[in-house]
């Protein structure tokens, strides 16, 4: 079987791969980062399942994200109380919804809720203003941004109501041919 | 959260499954893990893929496109060769030599008199052979003339030479062909389906611009940036598309006006460009046939003026071309590709004039008609003579490549670093334009396919020259470029890649087949001795097939037959498109159901605040009885 590790019990470790995109060796190699994010934190025993969380300002400090503009969001995203601490549950969740094997509708389902900044299941103006903004690092004149929005909106809104629900986005995101590949990332 | 609710639902779906079905659910399991990890190693075998994943993380995806497209092509070419030379090659190899049967015949126009050297050679004679492909290079493996070999005699077997020659050249076209096709198939129904590139710009960009997998602080900046520039081209797109509209009758009439006189101009470019081609190589020729020897260097001038005279129109006319297009006033994306569209014709076209005129020259008689069918007198072998054409087209297309980029770019990259002059400032650093590398590549291999007919180990060249360009080409681009301040769309730059191969293509059929069905072969050398052309071989072997046989292929090769295949293509071709119709309709109806359905919805949650008792599923079917 290989050598023995004391981090999971196999249930544990096989119910992680089924309901994962990672196998067992990814599994305890992300264990392994999120241990070291936290080390004072992290137990490293986890056969009963401790319930511990890493704050958001250390997640958002990792390689992978620090220079993402939407880092934030994303953390936020996968926590359970939109507060953006995540257990190790969470943690493992989130780079699986972001590994190159998870299927395109799981990825439109995360993606609507990163870019939904005011968490009220619509991208709005407002939203769609805040990305543009965290994109551009904010060097758009403020008529451009209001005329990029005003096209998203157009483009995408099926339903006519100046904002985009998650069918529209949906149906949005099924034709971007990039969406795929760059809504992904290596860990 | 996700992991939880997968895990509950498994075990509920587990306990209600029989023994058989769990066993069968975990082999399929275990099998398909099984082929992604083959799947996985058989990648990390592929030529070079460290190399561009390196450059995919510094540079983007628009230039890894371009590098995966040159690995695309040596495999291409290497395909090529162990075509040719398993069925053209190696067959004269191994045969014994008293069982070949050369092709000979007795007239006035199989006399081949002998290019080799005699006496003493001088060191850079042997070069000039090297670099020109004539001398001690003529009667090799390389050139066509060598295989005067008409059928080979195999213990159990005849095999005709002649015709596998002509077959394999054929294959190799067709091979090619597919392989593009096969290749360029995703991104054409990409680019089908959401027939206008300009559909979703602004969210593509907005929700999927942005590569999660950047880590790096400047390839950040570097993402932000050409983000920005993108966007600022949408927006400046909009404002001429709207600046069009707006248009008056009178300022479209100048536009038109001002766009046809630059036509024409740009036609007498080209007209100028072709006309010194062909200039160019009617006096190579005969500087190489009437042996006018100045000294070293101004022979290899001579030998070499095809190539300088088109790599030279091939550099002015794109920056020409760029200039003009500034005075069309087209939108920017239409420019972009407008020009493209000019200098793949010009790149392409040149080595069609180079081979008309040598054509020329190698019909024409000084009386009224040849008694060979060519001028027997000054080219007994005139296909050795154009693949010599063709090799020194390919030797110098590669000896400029890397002149450029040791003398041009190395410099550059010195001269912006280090001095601060108003020079430096203008030209600014290097950027790698993948436009004008891809037409380098594509008129590279064009003369390749173009050439192996007549020179069937340029493939091999052709691979060897590939692979060495594209370690040239990523030094350069590590050590001395920056990334374009124009983005190049990895989606469609990869349908883009390959429709221009496909034109090469197209352009490369054409000379080979009037070459094999019109032109006399020469009678003095090659497999085809004793055929009035090439494509007579053919022909003759089928008459000599079984009656069975052979009333099947003349049946295949009738009009009747021919007709009928293009009406059934024509039905077919008119069925998928009528399917595309109808499922567009199909989306569009969809679309508006999509409509209702939110209508429904907000109605309802409108009419649940007010009254407790309607139901959001009896509004949806009020809200669809309304279609």
């Amino acid at each position: 079987m290989g050598n023995k590790q004391t981090i999971f019990t196999d249930e544990q470790l096989d119910a992680y791969q089924d309901c994962t995109f990672f196998t067992r060796k990814e599994i305890l190699r992300l264990h392994g980062r999120y241990h070291e994010l936290a080390p004072h934190l992290v137990p490293m025993d986890y056969t009963n399942e401790p319930d511990c969380k890493v704050p958001l300002s250390l997640i958002v400090n990792m390689p992978e994200l620090k220079e993402n503009p939407f880092r934030n969001r994303i953390v936020e995203s996968f926590s359970e109380g939109g507060d953006g601490n995540l257990s190790f549950n969470e943690f493992v969740d989130m780079f699986s919804v972001l590994s190159e094997m998870a299927p395109r509708e799981l990825k439109a389902i995360y993606a609507f809720k990163i870019y939904d900044f005011n968490v009220d299941n619509f991208l709005c103006k407002e939203d769609l203003e805040k990305t543009l903004n965290r994109l551009t690092k904010e060097e758009l004149t403020p008529e451009e941004v209001e005329l990029v929005c005003d096209k998203t909106i157009e483009e995408a809104d099926l339903d006519g109501d100046n904002k985009l629900s998650f069918a529209d986005f949906e149906n949005m995101i099924s034709r971007a041919p990039d969406f795929l590949s760059t809504f992904h990332i290596r860990i | 959260m996700f992991c939880n609710f997968f895990r509950a639902q498994r075990l509920e779906e587990a306990s209600k499954l029989s023994s058989w079905k769990q066993w069968r659910q975990s082999t399929q399991r275990t099998l398909r893990r099984l082929r992604d990890e083959a799947q996985e190693w058989l990648s990390s075998l592929k030529l070079w893929r460290a190399d561009i994943h390196q450059i995919e993380g510094m540079f983007g995806t628009g230039i890894l496109s371009y590098f995966s497209f040159l690995r695309f092509l040596v495999m291409l070419n290497l395909i090529i060769f162990l075509l040719m030379f398993s069925f053209v090659m190696l067959p004269i190899i191994i045969a014994p030599k008293l069982s070949i049967i050369s092709s000979s015949t007795e007239s006035n126009c199989s006399k081949y008199p002998s290019s080799a050297r005699r006496g003493l050679v001088i060191f850079h004679e042997h070069i000039t052979d090297l670099l020109s492909g004539g001398g001690f290079l003529e009667q090799t493996y390389l050139f066509y003339g060598f295989y005067q070999v008409n059928q080979i005699h195999f213990p159990n077997i005849k095999y005709n030479l002649a015709l596998a020659y002509l077959m394999t050249t054929i294959a190799y076209l067709f091979l090619s062909l597919i392989w593009i096709v096969k290749r360029s198939a995703l991104g054409f129904k990409r680019n089908l389906v959401q027939d206008e590139d300009r559909f979703q710009s602004f969210c593509n960009k907005i929700f999927a611009g942005w590569d999660f997998c950047i880590t790096n602080e400047n390839a950040a900046s570097l993402k932000r940036s050409s983000l920005l520039y993108e966007l600022r081209t949408d927006l400046e797109e909009e404002r001429i598309k709207q600046k069009i509209a707006d248009r008056t009758r009178k300022e479209k009439c100048r536009i038109y006006l001002i766009r046809f006189i630059l036509n024409i101009f740009v036609i007498g470019v080209l007209a100028g460009c072709f006309y010194s081609i062909y200039v160019a190589t009617i006096f190579s020729q005969e500087a190489q046939l009437l042996n006018i020897k100045v000294n070293f260097i101004v022979d290899l001038m001579y030998e070499y003026l095809p190539s300088i005279v088109i790599t030279l129109a091939n550099f002015i006319t794109p920056l020409l071309f760029s200039v003009i297009i500034n005075f069309e006033d087209y939108s920017p994306a239409f420019e972009i590709r407008f020009t493209l569209m000019r200098c793949v014709f010009m790149r392409l076209t040149s080595i069609g004039v180079l081979l008309f005129s040598l054509w020329s020259q190698i019909t024409h008689c000084k009386d009224e008609t040849c008694i060979c069918g060519y001028n027997h007198e000054l080219y007994s072998c005139w296909e050795t003579r154009v693949g010599q054409e063709m090799y020194k087209l390919t030797v110098f297309d590669f000896i400029i490549i890397v002149a450029v980029t040791i003398f041009v770019e190395f410099p550059r990259k010195l001269i912006v670093r280090h001095c601060d002059c108003g020079l430096a400032k203008w030209w600014g650093q290097q950027e790698f334009s993948i436009p004008q590398n891809v037409l380098e590549i594509v008129y590279g291999q064009t003369i390749c396919w173009i050439g192996t007919f007549y020179c069937p180990m340029l493939p091999a060249i052709c691979t060897i020259k590939y692979f060495f360009i594209f370690y040239i080409k990523k030094v350069s681009l590590l050590k001395n470029c920056r990334p374009a301040t124009r983005p190049f769309r990895a989606s469609s730059s990869n349908f883009f890649f390959l429709a221009v191969l496909l034109i090469g293509l197209a352009l490369a059929c054409l000379p080979v087949s009037v070459s094999v069905a019109q032109i006399n072969c020469s009678q003095a050398c090659g497999p085809f001795v004793g055929y009035n052309t090439s494509w007579e071989v053919l022909p003759t072997a089928v008459s000599e097939l079984p009656t069975g046989v052979r009333s099947v292929i003349e049946a295949l090769s009738s009009e009747a037959f021919a007709v009928s295949f293009f009406v059934v293509t024509c039905l077919a071709m008119f069925y998928v498109i009528a399917l595309a119709g109808a499922h567009k309709k199909v989306i569009n109806q969809l679309r508006e159901q999509l409509v209702l359905v939110s209508l429904a919805l907000s109605i309802a949650t409108f009419l649940n605040s007010k009254t407790e008792k309607i139901t959001s599923i009896q509004c949806y079917v009020v809200a669809v009885h309304y279609v």
